[in-house]
Protein backbone atom coordinates (compact mmCIF):
# COMPACT_ATOMS: atom_id res chain seq x y z
CA UNK A 1 0.00 0.00 0.00
CA UNK A 2 1.27 3.44 -0.86
CA UNK A 3 0.09 6.90 0.08
CA UNK A 4 1.09 8.74 -3.06
CA UNK A 5 -1.49 9.25 -5.76
CA UNK A 6 0.16 7.82 -8.92
CA UNK A 7 1.07 4.60 -7.14
CA UNK A 8 -2.40 4.30 -5.62
CA UNK A 9 -3.72 3.87 -9.15
CA UNK A 10 -1.83 0.60 -9.35
CA UNK A 11 -3.05 -0.72 -6.03
CA UNK A 12 -5.35 -3.82 -6.12
CA UNK A 13 -8.32 -1.61 -5.17
CA UNK A 14 -7.81 0.53 -8.27
CA UNK A 15 -7.74 -2.62 -10.41
CA UNK A 16 -11.09 -3.68 -9.10
CA UNK A 17 -12.50 -0.23 -9.83
CA UNK A 18 -11.19 -0.44 -13.39
CA UNK A 19 -12.89 -3.79 -13.85
CA UNK A 20 -16.27 -2.23 -13.13
CA UNK A 21 -15.94 0.21 -16.00
CA UNK A 22 -16.72 -1.47 -19.34
CA UNK A 23 -13.94 -1.17 -21.89
CA UNK A 24 -12.77 -3.00 -24.98
CA UNK A 25 -10.36 -5.24 -23.08
CA UNK A 26 -13.15 -6.48 -20.82
CA UNK A 27 -13.88 -10.05 -21.92
CA UNK A 28 -16.83 -10.96 -19.71
CA UNK A 29 -18.50 -7.54 -19.61
CA UNK A 30 -21.41 -8.54 -21.82
CA UNK A 31 -22.04 -11.53 -19.55
CA UNK A 32 -21.97 -9.29 -16.47
CA UNK A 33 -24.29 -6.78 -18.07
CA UNK A 34 -26.64 -9.60 -19.01
CA UNK A 35 -26.77 -10.85 -15.43
CA UNK A 36 -27.20 -7.30 -14.10
CA UNK A 37 -30.16 -6.77 -16.43
CA UNK A 38 -31.55 -10.19 -15.58
CA UNK A 39 -31.28 -9.40 -11.86
CA UNK A 40 -32.85 -5.95 -12.20
CA UNK A 41 -35.61 -7.33 -14.43
CA UNK A 42 -36.55 -10.06 -11.99
CA UNK A 43 -36.51 -7.49 -9.15
CA UNK A 44 -38.94 -5.30 -11.09
CA UNK A 45 -41.22 -8.27 -11.82
CA UNK A 46 -41.07 -9.37 -8.17
CA UNK A 47 -41.83 -5.81 -6.96
CA UNK A 48 -44.80 -5.52 -9.30
CA UNK A 49 -46.05 -8.88 -8.07
CA UNK A 50 -45.60 -7.83 -4.45
CA UNK A 51 -47.49 -4.61 -5.18
CA UNK A 52 -50.37 -6.50 -6.77
CA UNK A 53 -50.35 -9.04 -3.92
CA UNK A 54 -50.52 -6.21 -1.34
CA UNK A 55 -53.32 -4.45 -3.19
CA UNK A 56 -55.36 -7.65 -3.51
CA UNK A 57 -54.75 -8.59 0.11
CA UNK A 58 -55.93 -5.22 1.40
CA UNK A 59 -59.11 -5.22 -0.73
CA UNK A 60 -61.67 -7.33 1.15
CA UNK A 61 -63.53 -9.80 -1.09
CA UNK A 62 -66.36 -10.36 1.34
CA UNK A 63 -67.87 -7.49 3.31
CA UNK A 64 -70.24 -7.89 6.21
CA UNK A 65 -72.03 -4.67 5.42
CA UNK A 66 -75.78 -4.09 5.34
CA UNK A 67 -77.67 -4.99 2.16
CA UNK A 68 -78.42 -2.02 -0.09
CA UNK A 69 -82.08 -3.13 -0.23
CA UNK A 70 -84.05 -1.90 2.77
CA UNK A 71 -87.56 -2.78 3.87
CA UNK A 72 -88.75 0.72 4.77
CA UNK A 73 -92.20 -0.10 6.19
CA UNK A 74 -95.87 -0.26 5.25
CA UNK A 75 -97.28 2.79 3.43
CA UNK A 76 -99.78 3.54 6.23
CA UNK A 77 -96.82 4.04 8.64
CA UNK A 78 -96.01 7.29 6.85
CA UNK A 79 -98.59 10.09 7.27
CA UNK A 80 -99.30 12.27 4.21
CA UNK A 81 -96.76 15.05 3.61
CA UNK A 82 -94.22 13.57 6.03
CA UNK A 83 -90.49 13.08 5.91
CA UNK A 84 -89.26 10.10 7.94
CA UNK A 85 -85.58 9.48 8.66
CA UNK A 86 -84.26 5.96 9.18
CA UNK A 87 -80.82 6.63 10.69
CA UNK A 88 -79.78 2.95 10.46
CA UNK A 89 -80.12 2.76 6.69
CA UNK A 90 -79.44 6.46 6.05
CA UNK A 91 -82.58 7.20 4.01
CA UNK A 92 -85.57 9.54 4.19
CA UNK A 93 -88.88 8.08 3.14
CA UNK A 94 -91.03 10.97 1.92
CA UNK A 95 -94.78 10.71 1.53
CA UNK A 96 -95.40 13.68 -0.77
CA UNK A 97 -98.43 14.87 -2.73
CA UNK A 98 -97.35 12.85 -5.80
CA UNK A 99 -96.54 9.68 -3.86
CA UNK A 100 -93.68 7.99 -2.01
CA UNK A 101 -90.02 8.48 -2.73
CA UNK A 102 -86.73 7.90 -0.91
CA UNK A 103 -83.85 10.34 -0.49
CA UNK A 104 -80.32 9.58 0.64
CA UNK A 105 -79.88 10.98 4.17
CA UNK A 106 -76.07 11.06 3.85
CA UNK A 107 -74.87 14.53 2.93
CA UNK A 108 -73.20 14.72 -0.49
CA UNK A 109 -70.52 17.02 0.92
CA UNK A 110 -68.49 14.84 3.30
CA UNK A 111 -70.80 12.03 4.29
CA UNK A 112 -72.45 13.19 7.53
CA UNK A 113 -75.93 12.01 8.50
CA UNK A 114 -78.39 14.85 7.91
CA UNK A 115 -81.46 15.65 10.01
CA UNK A 116 -85.03 16.61 9.09
CA UNK A 117 -86.03 20.03 10.45
CA UNK A 118 -89.86 20.22 10.29
CA UNK A 119 -89.91 23.83 11.54
CA UNK A 120 -87.81 24.91 8.53
CA UNK A 121 -89.29 22.33 6.15
CA UNK A 122 -85.65 21.53 5.26
CA UNK A 123 -83.10 18.75 5.58
CA UNK A 124 -80.03 20.09 7.39
CA UNK A 125 -76.51 18.70 7.77
CA UNK A 126 -74.93 19.24 11.22
CA UNK A 127 -71.33 19.06 9.98
CA UNK A 128 -70.90 21.98 7.57
CA UNK A 129 -74.40 23.52 7.35
CA UNK A 130 -75.67 22.25 3.99
CA UNK A 131 -79.45 22.45 3.63
CA UNK A 132 -81.75 20.65 1.19
CA UNK A 133 -85.45 20.90 0.44
CA UNK A 134 -87.76 17.88 0.46
CA UNK A 135 -86.85 17.14 -3.19
CA UNK A 136 -83.20 16.85 -2.18
CA UNK A 137 -82.24 20.10 -3.95
CA UNK A 138 -79.51 22.03 -2.12
CA UNK A 139 -80.66 25.43 -0.87
CA UNK A 140 -77.61 26.39 1.22
CA UNK A 141 -74.13 25.26 2.21
CA UNK A 142 -71.13 23.54 0.61
CA UNK A 143 -72.79 20.33 -0.71
CA UNK A 144 -71.74 19.87 -4.37
CA UNK A 145 -74.69 17.63 -5.37
CA UNK A 146 -78.38 17.33 -4.50
CA UNK A 147 -79.40 14.39 -2.30
CA UNK A 148 -79.90 11.43 -4.66
CA UNK A 149 -83.25 9.71 -5.06
CA UNK A 150 -83.26 5.96 -4.48
CA UNK A 151 -85.31 3.34 -6.29
CA UNK A 152 -88.55 2.64 -4.37
CA UNK A 153 -91.15 -0.04 -5.06
CA UNK A 154 -94.05 -1.71 -3.35
CA UNK A 155 -93.35 -5.37 -2.60
CA UNK A 156 -95.95 -8.14 -2.83
CA UNK A 157 -96.20 -8.29 0.95
CA UNK A 158 -97.30 -4.63 1.01
CA UNK A 159 -93.99 -3.22 2.24
CA UNK A 160 -92.23 -0.27 0.65
CA UNK A 161 -88.75 -1.34 -0.47
CA UNK A 162 -85.78 0.94 -1.13
CA UNK A 163 -82.65 -0.01 -3.10
CA UNK A 164 -79.82 2.25 -1.96
CA UNK A 165 -77.54 1.07 -4.75
CA UNK A 166 -79.83 2.45 -7.50
CA UNK A 167 -80.06 6.23 -7.77
CA UNK A 168 -82.77 7.60 -10.04
CA UNK A 169 -81.87 9.91 -12.92
CA UNK A 170 -85.40 11.36 -13.08
CA UNK A 171 -87.85 11.57 -10.16
CA UNK A 172 -90.24 8.65 -9.75
CA UNK A 173 -93.10 8.49 -7.27
CA UNK A 174 -94.68 5.34 -5.94
CA UNK A 175 -98.45 5.33 -5.36
CA UNK A 176 -99.71 3.05 -2.64
CA UNK B 1 -21.05 5.22 53.93
CA UNK B 2 -20.58 7.53 50.97
CA UNK B 3 -17.03 6.34 50.49
CA UNK B 4 -18.15 2.71 50.66
CA UNK B 5 -20.67 3.30 47.85
CA UNK B 6 -18.05 5.17 45.88
CA UNK B 7 -15.40 2.48 46.19
CA UNK B 8 -17.95 -0.24 45.41
CA UNK B 9 -19.04 1.75 42.32
CA UNK B 10 -15.42 2.03 41.21
CA UNK B 11 -14.97 -1.73 41.77
CA UNK B 12 -18.06 -2.51 39.62
CA UNK B 13 -16.75 -0.25 36.85
CA UNK B 14 -13.51 -2.23 36.89
CA UNK B 15 -15.18 -5.64 36.51
CA UNK B 16 -14.94 -7.64 33.29
CA UNK B 17 -18.72 -7.54 32.84
CA UNK B 18 -18.84 -3.75 33.04
CA UNK B 19 -15.81 -3.39 30.77
CA UNK B 20 -17.38 -5.76 28.23
CA UNK B 21 -20.45 -3.50 28.02
CA UNK B 22 -18.80 -0.07 28.34
CA UNK B 23 -15.51 -0.55 26.50
CA UNK B 24 -14.16 2.98 26.93
CA UNK B 25 -13.78 2.48 30.68
CA UNK B 26 -13.57 5.20 33.26
CA UNK B 27 -11.57 8.34 32.91
CA UNK B 28 -12.14 11.88 31.81
CA UNK B 29 -9.63 12.40 29.04
CA UNK B 30 -10.86 13.66 25.67
CA UNK B 31 -10.28 10.20 24.25
CA UNK B 32 -12.41 8.53 26.92
CA UNK B 33 -15.21 11.01 26.49
CA UNK B 34 -15.14 10.67 22.70
CA UNK B 35 -15.24 6.90 23.01
CA UNK B 36 -18.16 7.09 25.43
CA UNK B 37 -20.16 8.87 22.68
CA UNK B 38 -18.89 6.74 19.82
CA UNK B 39 -19.54 3.42 21.51
CA UNK B 40 -23.11 4.18 22.58
CA UNK B 41 -25.76 3.09 20.10
CA UNK B 42 -27.95 6.15 20.75
CA UNK B 43 -25.22 8.74 21.18
CA UNK B 44 -23.05 7.67 18.24
CA UNK B 45 -25.53 9.38 15.89
CA UNK B 46 -24.02 12.63 17.12
CA UNK B 47 -20.53 13.97 16.78
CA UNK B 48 -18.29 13.78 19.83
CA UNK B 49 -17.69 17.51 19.80
CA UNK B 50 -20.12 20.32 19.08
CA UNK B 51 -20.13 24.05 19.52
CA UNK B 52 -21.30 25.01 22.98
CA UNK B 53 -23.60 27.61 21.43
CA UNK B 54 -25.57 24.80 19.77
CA UNK B 55 -26.56 23.61 23.23
CA UNK B 56 -27.93 27.01 24.28
CA UNK B 57 -31.63 27.76 24.34
CA UNK B 58 -31.56 30.51 21.75
CA UNK B 59 -30.68 28.71 18.48
CA UNK B 60 -33.29 25.95 18.77
CA UNK B 61 -35.58 26.71 21.72
CA UNK B 62 -35.08 22.93 22.18
CA UNK B 63 -38.15 22.41 19.97
CA UNK B 64 -36.80 19.28 18.24
CA UNK B 65 -35.79 17.69 21.54
CA UNK B 66 -39.18 18.57 23.04
CA UNK B 67 -40.93 16.96 20.06
CA UNK B 68 -38.88 13.80 20.59
CA UNK B 69 -39.83 13.88 24.29
CA UNK B 70 -43.54 13.96 23.48
CA UNK B 71 -43.01 11.10 21.01
CA UNK B 72 -41.32 9.01 23.71
CA UNK B 73 -44.18 9.77 26.14
CA UNK B 74 -46.67 8.78 23.43
CA UNK B 75 -44.94 5.46 22.76
CA UNK B 76 -44.73 4.63 26.49
CA UNK B 77 -48.34 5.59 27.33
CA UNK B 78 -49.62 4.11 24.05
CA UNK B 79 -48.13 0.68 24.79
CA UNK B 80 -49.71 0.75 28.25
CA UNK B 81 -53.12 1.74 26.81
CA UNK B 82 -52.91 -1.20 24.38
CA UNK B 83 -53.11 -3.61 27.32
CA UNK B 84 -56.73 -2.61 27.98
CA UNK B 85 -57.99 -1.72 24.50
CA UNK B 86 -59.72 -4.09 22.05
CA UNK B 87 -59.96 -2.65 18.52
CA UNK B 88 -63.45 -4.06 17.95
CA UNK B 89 -66.98 -2.71 17.66
CA UNK B 90 -68.50 -1.80 20.11
CA UNK B 91 -65.91 -2.99 22.69
CA UNK B 92 -63.50 -0.14 21.84
CA UNK B 93 -65.80 2.52 23.30
CA UNK B 94 -66.41 0.48 26.46
CA UNK B 95 -62.64 -0.06 26.89
CA UNK B 96 -62.05 3.66 26.55
CA UNK B 97 -64.65 4.30 29.26
CA UNK B 98 -63.12 1.55 31.43
CA UNK B 99 -59.74 3.23 31.10
CA UNK B 100 -61.29 6.47 32.28
CA UNK B 101 -63.35 5.15 35.19
CA UNK B 102 -62.27 1.64 36.21
CA UNK B 103 -58.58 1.08 35.44
CA UNK B 104 -56.07 2.31 38.05
CA UNK B 105 -54.28 5.36 36.59
CA UNK B 106 -56.12 4.69 33.32
CA UNK B 107 -57.50 8.20 33.08
CA UNK B 108 -54.01 9.59 33.76
CA UNK B 109 -52.44 7.52 30.99
CA UNK B 110 -55.21 8.25 28.51
CA UNK B 111 -55.10 11.98 29.18
CA UNK B 112 -51.30 11.99 29.08
CA UNK B 113 -51.46 10.26 25.68
CA UNK B 114 -54.05 12.71 24.40
CA UNK B 115 -52.34 15.87 25.66
CA UNK B 116 -48.94 14.68 24.44
CA UNK B 117 -50.46 14.03 21.02
CA UNK B 118 -51.81 17.59 20.89
CA UNK B 119 -48.47 18.91 22.17
CA UNK B 120 -46.53 16.92 19.58
CA UNK B 121 -48.51 18.36 16.68
CA UNK B 122 -48.02 21.86 18.10
CA UNK B 123 -44.30 21.31 18.71
CA UNK B 124 -43.72 19.86 15.23
CA UNK B 125 -45.23 23.00 13.72
CA UNK B 126 -43.30 25.25 16.09
CA UNK B 127 -40.07 23.38 15.23
CA UNK B 128 -40.74 23.84 11.51
CA UNK B 129 -41.48 27.55 11.90
CA UNK B 130 -38.32 28.01 13.94
CA UNK B 131 -36.22 26.16 11.34
CA UNK B 132 -37.87 28.10 8.53
CA UNK B 133 -37.50 31.59 9.96
CA UNK B 134 -33.90 30.98 11.03
CA UNK B 135 -33.11 29.74 7.53
CA UNK B 136 -31.79 26.47 8.94
CA UNK B 137 -33.40 24.58 6.03
CA UNK B 138 -30.88 26.05 3.56
CA UNK B 139 -28.04 23.99 2.01
CA UNK B 140 -26.47 21.74 3.17
CA UNK B 141 -29.53 20.90 5.30
CA UNK B 142 -32.17 20.92 2.54
CA UNK B 143 -32.62 17.13 2.53
CA UNK B 144 -33.20 17.08 6.29
CA UNK B 145 -35.98 19.63 5.75
CA UNK B 146 -37.61 17.17 3.33
CA UNK B 147 -37.33 14.37 5.92
CA UNK B 148 -38.90 16.82 8.37
CA UNK B 149 -41.86 17.39 6.04
CA UNK B 150 -42.41 13.61 5.90
CA UNK B 151 -42.20 13.50 9.70
CA UNK B 152 -44.88 16.21 9.81
CA UNK B 153 -47.09 14.05 7.58
CA UNK B 154 -46.49 10.97 9.74
CA UNK B 155 -47.32 13.01 12.86
CA UNK B 156 -50.58 14.22 11.34
CA UNK B 157 -51.48 10.70 10.16
CA UNK B 158 -50.76 9.33 13.65
CA UNK B 159 -53.00 12.05 15.05
CA UNK B 160 -55.77 11.25 12.56
CA UNK B 161 -55.67 7.45 12.98
CA UNK B 162 -55.61 7.80 16.77
CA UNK B 163 -58.69 10.00 16.59
CA UNK B 164 -60.93 7.08 15.51
CA UNK B 165 -59.87 4.67 18.24
CA UNK B 166 -62.17 5.93 21.09
CA UNK B 167 -65.05 4.98 18.76
CA UNK B 168 -67.29 7.79 20.02
CA UNK B 169 -69.48 10.15 17.97
CA UNK B 170 -66.67 12.68 17.48
CA UNK B 171 -64.31 9.96 16.25
CA UNK B 172 -66.86 8.35 13.96
CA UNK B 173 -67.91 11.53 12.18
CA UNK B 174 -64.40 12.95 12.02
CA UNK B 175 -63.21 9.81 10.22
CA UNK B 176 -66.33 9.77 8.03
CA UNK B 177 -65.50 13.30 6.93
CA UNK B 178 -61.74 12.56 6.66
CA UNK B 179 -62.19 9.44 4.54
CA UNK B 180 -64.59 11.34 2.26
CA UNK B 181 -61.88 13.97 1.79
CA UNK B 182 -59.60 11.10 0.63
CA UNK B 183 -62.37 10.10 -1.78
CA UNK B 184 -62.09 13.50 -3.47
CA UNK B 185 -58.70 12.51 -4.95
CA UNK B 186 -59.15 12.24 -8.75
CA UNK B 187 -59.55 8.77 -10.31
CA UNK B 188 -58.22 6.67 -7.42
CA UNK B 189 -60.05 8.48 -4.57
CA UNK B 190 -62.88 5.96 -4.29
CA UNK B 191 -60.40 3.05 -4.24
CA UNK B 192 -58.19 4.80 -1.65
CA UNK B 193 -61.15 5.25 0.67
CA UNK B 194 -62.11 1.59 0.19
CA UNK B 195 -58.59 0.42 1.06
CA UNK B 196 -58.29 2.80 4.02
CA UNK B 197 -61.61 1.74 5.53
CA UNK B 198 -61.48 -1.89 4.42
CA UNK B 199 -65.02 -1.46 3.11
CA UNK B 200 -67.51 1.18 2.09
CA UNK B 201 -68.45 2.42 5.54
CA UNK B 202 -66.66 3.39 8.76
CA UNK B 203 -67.07 0.14 10.66
CA UNK B 204 -65.19 -2.73 12.32
CA UNK B 205 -62.72 -3.13 9.43
CA UNK B 206 -61.93 0.58 9.48
CA UNK B 207 -61.36 0.54 13.25
CA UNK B 208 -58.95 -2.41 12.95
CA UNK B 209 -57.06 -0.86 10.03
CA UNK B 210 -56.69 2.46 11.82
CA UNK B 211 -55.55 0.59 14.94
CA UNK B 212 -52.79 -1.29 13.09
CA UNK B 213 -51.73 1.88 11.27
CA UNK B 214 -51.71 3.84 14.55
CA UNK B 215 -49.92 1.26 16.70
CA UNK B 216 -47.50 -0.43 14.30
CA UNK B 217 -46.99 0.97 10.82
CA UNK B 218 -46.93 4.72 11.44
CA UNK B 219 -44.81 4.52 14.64
CA UNK B 220 -42.27 2.35 12.78
CA UNK B 221 -42.21 4.88 9.94
CA UNK B 222 -41.76 7.67 12.48
CA UNK B 223 -38.87 5.90 14.26
CA UNK B 224 -37.10 5.21 10.95
CA UNK B 225 -37.50 8.82 9.79
CA UNK B 226 -36.47 10.20 13.20
CA UNK B 227 -33.31 8.07 13.01
CA UNK B 228 -32.43 9.46 9.57
CA UNK B 229 -33.38 12.98 10.69
CA UNK B 230 -30.97 12.89 13.66
CA UNK B 231 -28.18 11.21 11.73
CA UNK B 232 -28.47 13.86 9.02
CA UNK B 233 -28.03 16.64 11.60
CA UNK B 234 -24.50 15.36 12.13
CA UNK B 235 -23.82 14.59 8.47
CA UNK B 236 -24.99 18.08 7.46
CA UNK B 237 -22.55 19.73 9.84
CA UNK B 238 -24.37 19.81 13.16
CA UNK B 239 -27.13 22.10 14.36
CA UNK B 240 -27.39 25.36 12.49
CA UNK B 241 -25.82 28.07 14.63
CA UNK B 242 -25.46 31.42 12.85
CA UNK B 243 -22.18 33.28 13.21
CA UNK B 244 -22.28 35.99 15.83
CA UNK B 245 -22.72 39.37 14.12
CA UNK B 246 -19.73 41.64 14.50
CA UNK B 247 -20.66 45.00 16.07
Amino acid sequence: MSNTKPEAQDSPGADRLKGAIPDDDCKDCSRRQFFTKLGLGSLIVASAGAGLFTYEYFSPNVLFEASPIVKAGKPDQFPPNSVTLDPQSGIYLVNGPKGFYALQAICTHLGCLTAWKPELNLIACPCHGSRFNTDGIKVAGPAPQPLPWFKVWLADDGYLMVDRSITLKAPEWVRA
Amino acid sequence: MATTIKTEWERIKGTDVWRSIFRSGSGSSNLHRSQAVQQNLLLHLFSVKIRSRALEFKPTWFLGALTLSTFIILVATGILLMFYYHPSVPQAYADMKDLQFAVASGVFLRNLHRWSAHAMVFLVFAHMFKVFYRGAYRPPRQFNWVIGVFLLLVTLLLSYTGYLLPWDQLAFWAVTVGSNIAKAVPIMGQKMRFLLLGGNEVNANALLRFYVLHCVILPLAAVALIGIHFWRIRKDGGLYVPEKKQP
